[in-house]
């Protein structure tokens, strides 16, 4: 195993955690279409932070993203309020516009702008050793396993800092509010979570398979237990065995990795899924 | 300007320029009508995450059949369109998963596994990527003529199919207990509906892809949704804003260098969608805010009312001074107007419509 591969299951392994983490929130709170919608919405801001960076891992490029990510939720929230659509409505009004947008301006400035949109949306772990970050002159690893790594150690902190709050807020908004804590602050701080954690990942495994990380491991934990620690940490253990097993699939395939760990978190929710019907209809039975 | 009228008149003369403008105009119709029933299903995300979910579909048929014929790749998208929606259908009838999670499993789950497949065909010489773009954003200017047909075709046995199901599609969006109660099957009216969704995206997938495909369903149906409550009128408004959207997207599309198809029908649909969210009558927010002002205007007009009518039953009369002491000019103004004060002999008097008024408040 060279150190090439090597560093790409520690990336792949560590974008899941990332993303697994806030997932389990955005499942609970009967949000998860939010992540599909930040991670195509992002696009136009991916595409403004690119016209001024000329880098898909330039800190401008990944605040442009989020700010969009932001953004996207505001709009979502804003259009919601107005009482004349339901929820899932608005996401599937903004994140077209906004996704729309950023395909226009690609191909606007087609010429002047080296963004693949392919790149974007399906995104490419294997190239993620190849783009190295220097200090002076000491190679310290790869640019996208520092800024996972932030990502990580943020929404860790958060999580460890307000888990009280954002479990009662998940789970009753009324006794949450009546403790004061906001739950519009909650609501806000968990989706830019995402949205920083959907662009720190979507260079790694582009923005559709954001999705299944962020969505499937928590929807297998969800399915297993119901006890929210349990939950977050089956969760962060589903995603790193499916990452570092799709890496050998798409290994021994060879084929995309992104998809790779897509397919063996496909068939870790069937196996999850059966199981837990199986045990559903014995207790019925009983 | 006159350069302008030219390149109108040589786009309405163009006959690839008015196969796609057919296509698209009929495409954004009928995506229209479907969309409302997703919309009142409460699916408002289902056509996202079966666009998606088309993607195995595409490479299976490609890998199996070694074709690249647009009608063939389309139907494996068909199986796989359906294997995905009844998937949707039982995780959330069979399990504590949510609408929202198993839309989002189905989408992701499926488009990486379709990923996989489609990395591994490349390895296979003939297969490029090129053909996957097209899935991704598509290209309405690839359209060819029996394109077109086969979805006029499919179009009209969709509208026969609708027309012949009208009673048992509209009680079950309405209320699913009594249509079943009343004894139409609820499921298969809503497998029936559900396919017939399938069927519109997978005939859009080649004109505007996967990702826009969902607006476009759900665009002129949250728009029709604003203008009226009757279920006939929301699917007329619904198919005459969608066609709309295909046909100006094309227009502004074929006018100008570089502007993909797809996003412009989507912004155009999304603009309606915005209009009508304010301009809609009753519903919409200028006209709620309309409302709103009204009440309020008549709340105050009310509080002053009450303390004429006090001051009236204190002294008994009511001089002009009083009346203009109490109130402003264009409030007592409001009040004459509707018939609350009146005046007789040099004295105003709080009417009988006043009074009632009063009394209920």
């Amino acid at each position: 195993m060279s150190i090439a591969q090597l560093e790409i299951q520690i990336i792949a392994a560590m974008v899941a955690i990332a993303c697994a983490i806030p997932g389990v929130f955005l499942v609970l709170r009967r949000m998860a279409l939010v992540s599909d919608a930040i991670s195509h919405s992002i696009l136009p801001g991916i595409v403004i932070g690119f016209f001024i960076s000329q880098d898909l891992n330039s800190p401008i490029l990944i605040l442009f993203a989020a700010l969009t990510g932001v953004l996207t939720v505001v709009l979502v929230e804003w259009i919601q309020k107005t009482g004349l659509v339901k929820e899932d409505t608005a996401i599937g009004l903004v994140f077209p516009v906004l996704f729309s947008i950023g395909v226009l301006m690609i191909s606007r400035n087609a010429n002047d702008i080296h963004l693949d949109l392919d790149a974007v949306l399906l995104g490419e772990i294997a190239f993620a050793p190849f783009d190295r970050l220097h200090l002076g002159t000491w190679d310290i690893g790869p640019k996208s396993f520092w800024v996972i790594f932030v990502i990580i150690c943020v929404s860790v902190t958060l999580l460890l800092l307000f888990f009280k709050e954002l479990k009662i807020s998940t789970f009753d908004i009324g006794l949450a509010s009546a403790f004061g804590f906001s739950p519009i602050i909650i609501h806000y701080a968990l989706m830019s979570i995402s949205s920083i954690t959907i662009v720190g990942a979507f260079d790694a495994v582009g923005a559709v398979l954001v999705v299944a990380l962020m969505i499937a491991p928590a929807a297998i934990a969800y399915l297993l237990t119901h006890d929210l620690k349990k939950m977050i940490l089956l969760s962060c253990a589903v995603a790193v065995f499916a990452a570092i097993s799709g890496y050998w699939l798409a290994y021994f395939l060879d084929a995309s990795i992104a998809g790779s760990i897509t397919t063996i978190l496909g068939l870790l929710f069937l196996g999850t899924y059966f199981t837990s019907l199986a045990r559903r209809k014995a207790r019925i039975i009983k | 300007m006159q350069k302008f009228l030219e390149e109108i008149n040589w786009i309405f003369t163009d006959y690839t320029f008015l196969i796609i403008a057919l296509g698209t105009t009929v495409l954004g119709a009928m995506t229209g009508i479907l969309g409302c029933f997703a919309v009142l299903k409460k699916q408002s995300l289902l056509g996202d995450a079966i666009s998606h979910a088309t993607l195995p579909g595409i490479v299976l048929a490609f890998l199996w059949t070694g074709s690249k014929d647009v009608n063939i790749l389309l139907l494996g998208a068909l199986v796989f369109g359906i294997i995905g929606s009844l998937g949707i259908r039982n995780m959330t009838q069979k399990t504590k998963l949510k609408t929202d999670t198993s839309l989002g499993l189905i989408l992701s789950l499926f488009f990486g596994f379709g990923m996989l497949l489609l990395t591994y065909a490349q390895k296979i010489p003939d297969a490029n990527q090129a053909g996957l773009d097209k899935y991704l954003f598509g290209q309405a200017a690839t359209l060819l003529e029996s394109d077109v047909f086969i979805l006029l075709i499919i179009s009209f046995l969709m509208l026969i199919i609708i027309a012949a199901f009208w009673k048992e599609f509209k009680v079950f969006l309405f209320d699913a207990a009594f249509s079943k109660s009343i004894g139409f099957s609820n499921r298969f009216i809503d497998v029936l509906m559900t396919i017939l969704i399938v069927l519109i995206i997978v005939l859009g997938l080649q004109m505007v892809g996967v990702v826009l495909i969902s607006a476009l369903l759900l665009a002129p149906a949250a728009a029709a949704r604003q203008w009226t409550n009757s279920l006939s009128l929301m699917l007329l408004l619904a198919a005459i804003f969608g066609a709309s959207s295909g046909f100006l997207g094309t227009v502004i599309s074929a006018s100008s260098d570089q502007m993909a198809t797809g996003p412009l029908i989507v912004i155009v649909a999304s603009v309606f969608v915005f209009f009508s969210f304010l301009f809609a009558p009753k519903r919409g927010i200028v006209a709620r805010g309309r409302k709103w002002n009204k009440n309020k205007n008549k709340w105050k007009d009310l509080q002053v009312l009450k303390k004429c009518y006090e001051l009236e039953s204190a002294q008994d009369s009511l001089l002009t001074e009083d009346v203009e002491n109490l109130c402003l000019p264009k409030q007592k103004n409001a009040l004459v107007n509707r018939k609350w004060l009146i005046k007789k002999e040099d004295c105003w008097h709080v009417s009988e419509i006043g009074k009632k008024y009063l009394r209920n408040i």
